[in-house]
């Protein structure tokens, strides 16, 4: 079972490369875009088939456990959710790329760098040293300062360009922080620093320094506001199967992700990080929101939306750190907090790469973004419609959807540890998220058709099964709540849990 | 007078001098395991050697050496062999884990999968340089003519 692991990262990675390879080979080249569907649902399987095994470490090329050097891969609760999170959208972006990539030239290219991505996602989840984390969080960042330039308009290049200085600027934060880290512990796995930086202190100015970077180079990463400013840009530009991706994983698993990891299996949770946390999460849900309220252009308005949602995780992490850094720590709460920010972050992926997709299809047969162009689409694309509207209810938070649990599970855990203003919050960004999906719903499905769409049909069956994939997920993971808390959430909230002392 | 490249003297000196800079680099890549140097450094070298034939000889008549698609495949390759090289290592016992005896210190044939390890990286390397100048090479609008013909006014 441990020699699955590496398998993971291997199997996306040696899909990419060979895709290279046979992409100029005459009859050859018409199997990339099939090898890459496989290569990610072989991925999703063997995620999958890895829920059942326990935590698993693996030290990559021999390396024992005793020894400082060495990769070590661990695969724990909290890095199972997130690669099947990072390969079930996956699959169905790559699904739905299969038709939509059609009118682009070096559709190859694209088959590569979205293996590369979703590979050095799934290292950046199974890493377990701050290095190893680190040189993954690069190839995933690279691949996607790529795939959102791959239109090559000047609008994509240039969304491209910002995204890759800020995003550079973000890794070189990152690598700061590592290499203090490093230098004050003179580890680089994380459990072995996380060891020492107990006997050092975390009030030492040394460590708050590395965190300080390190904190500082996750949020640009993770898009949280004000270090948002690339988001907005390079999500809309990118192609919708890259949207999906980047909005619904890249941002979480090199994010959001690290951020839980490091914050509670590295620096150890202490008040500092935990307000840190707080804040931009909160700062994050409702800038967001407004941000988000205003647009008139569908993927953009997606995108703001995305800084909003995902600020709901970072309040729940942060307010999870909180209640355990109390002098008398509160594991119900902070266990409660973990669950609903993680379930938040799984329904995340699910609706918003489904808005994304969806609003790829609609843009691919309406020809414009702007909302006020669009109109009456529920007639002429009912499938797309559907899931666009599930979708929307979802994230807006209407229940039976999944969307609607995961908020009130949020709401409830910030009452309990005594955060009502929050909670409030909470409330109030929900009801705006609900606003602005009305929006969307009034102006692209309901209302006159506008010439703009008069020509507009349902998009072809293999975008529409990716649609239809996503949204039986959203409908069902807010039913099978139980079953999904006790299989994935659970083992991911002990897994940070666990590491604390 | 109107050949692309660079003038007679440079085509001249690259032609012999591009082979051996070609050779030092796989030779870098191949003692990597007993000298300074390894798969990168080697890759650097072997696509220097590249760099210079497009500088000398123009990206049109070079293309036919240092091309695109040559570029990806080999890229490719390299990238693919350095994987299998750690898939290999299941042989034995796990990832990246020596399938190979390690061999006497100080020879050539030593340590085990590394020299395969760096001959990949050297494939990589080489090709994924050569192919980043190539692309670097085929954008030249925008330019004023004559900055873009400096090299054979000279």
């Amino acid at each position: 079972m441990e020699q699955l692991v590496p398998l993971l990262v291997a199997l996306p990675l040696g899909a990419a490369f060979l895709i290279v390879m046979i992409a100029h080979a005459g009859p050859l080249k018409r199997l990339t875009t099939p090898l890459a569907v496989l290569a990610v649902l072989v991925n999703l399987l063997i995620a999958g088939r890895l829920l059942w095994a326990g935590a698993l470490h693996v030290y990559v090329g021999g390396w024992g456990q005793g020894q400082t050097l060495g990769i070590e891969l661990v695969c724990d609760g909290l890095s199972k959710l997130m690669l099947i999170v990072i390969n079930f959208v996956a699959l169905a972006s790559i699904i739905f790329a299969t038709q939509y990539m059609r009118r682009f030239t070096k559709v190859w290219l694209f088959d590569a760098l979205f293996l590369l991505m979703t590979g050095a996602m799934s290292a950046v989840v199974l890493a377990g040293d701050m290095f190893n984390l680190f040189v993954f969080l690069e190839v995933a960042a690279i691949a996607s300062y790529a795939l959102v330039a791959f239109g090559c308009e000047s609008e994509e290049l240039e969304a491209a360009f910002k995204y890759l200085i800020l995003g550079t600027v973000g890794s070189a934060f990152i690598l700061l922080g590592v290499t203090i880290l490093y230098s004050l512990t003179g580890h680089l796995n994380m459990a072995k620093i996380s060891e020492a930086l107990r006997t050092i202190g975390p009030d030492s100015p040394g460590v708050l320094l590395g965190g300080a970077a390190i904190i500082a180079g996750l949020a640009l990463k993770a898009a949280m506001v004000p270090f948002h400013a690339w988001l907005p840009d390079a999500h809309p530009s990118a192609p919708a199967p890259i949207s999906a991706m980047l909005s619904g994983v890249l941002i979480k698993a090199s994010g959001v992700y690290a951020l839980a990891r490091v914050v509670f299996g590295v620096l150890g949770v202490s008040p500092y990080y935990a307000n840190i946390l707080i804040a931009m999460g909160l700062l994050s849900m409702v800038l967001g929101m407004f941000l988000a309220i205003g647009q008139w252009d569908f993927k953009r308005l997606l995108a703001y939306s995305s800084i909003s949602q995902v600020g709901y995780v970072v309040l729940a992490l942060g307010v999870a750190a909180e209640a355990m850094s109390r002098a008398a720590p509160d594991r119900t709460v902070a266990a409660l907090c973990l669950f609903g920010g993680l379930f938040h972050l799984f329904n995340h992926a699910t609706f918003k790469s489904l808005l994304f997709l969806a609003s790829g299809s609609i843009e691919q047969q309406a020809h414009t973004r702007l909302l006020k162009e669009m109109g009456g689409l529920s007639r002429r694309m009912p499938v797309t419609s559907f899931c666009c509207r599930i979708g929307a209810l979802s994230i807006s938070g209407v229940p039976p959807f999944n969307g609607f649990f995961s908020k009130l599970i949020i709401i409830i855990a910030l009452v309990l540890s005594g955060h009502n203003v929050l909670a409030a919050v909470g409330i109030g960004v929900a009801v705006g998220t609900l606003l602005m999906y009305i929006k969307v719903q009034r102006y692209v499905l309901e209302g006159e058709p506008s010439d703009a769409v008069a020509a507009a049909r349902e998009a072809p069956a293999g975008m529409c099964i990716a649609l239809v994939l996503l949204t039986i997920v959203c409908i069902c993971a807010g039913l099978a709540l139980v079953p999904l808390r006790d299989l994935l959430f659970t083992p991911a909230g002990e897994a940070l849990l666990g590491a604390l002392p | 007078m109107s050949q692309p490249g660079m003038t007679i003297i440079v085509k001249n000196t690259t032609r012999i001098i591009a082979g051996f800079i070609a050779l030092f680099g796989v030779y870098i890549a191949l003692t990597g395991h007993l000298s300074p140097g390894g798969g990168f450094a080697g890759g650097v070298i072997l696509a220097a050697a590249a760099v210079l034939v497009v500088l000398a000889f123009g990206s049109g008549f070079a293309g036919r050496i240092v091309n695109e698609p040559k570029c990806h495949i080999w890229d490719g390759t390299g990238a693919m062999g350095f994987l299998v090289v750690a898939l290999c290592g299941y042989i034995t016992g796990g990832f990246f884990v020596n399938f190979i005896p390690i061999g006497t210190a100080h020879h050539l044939l030593s340590g085990g999968m590394i020299p395969l390890a760096n001959l990949a990286i050297l494939l990589k390397v080489g090709a994924g340089l050569a192919g980043a100048f190539v692309a670097l090479s085929a954008f030249k609008y925008g330019r004023p003519r004559s900055i873009r013909r400096v090299g054979r006014e000279l």
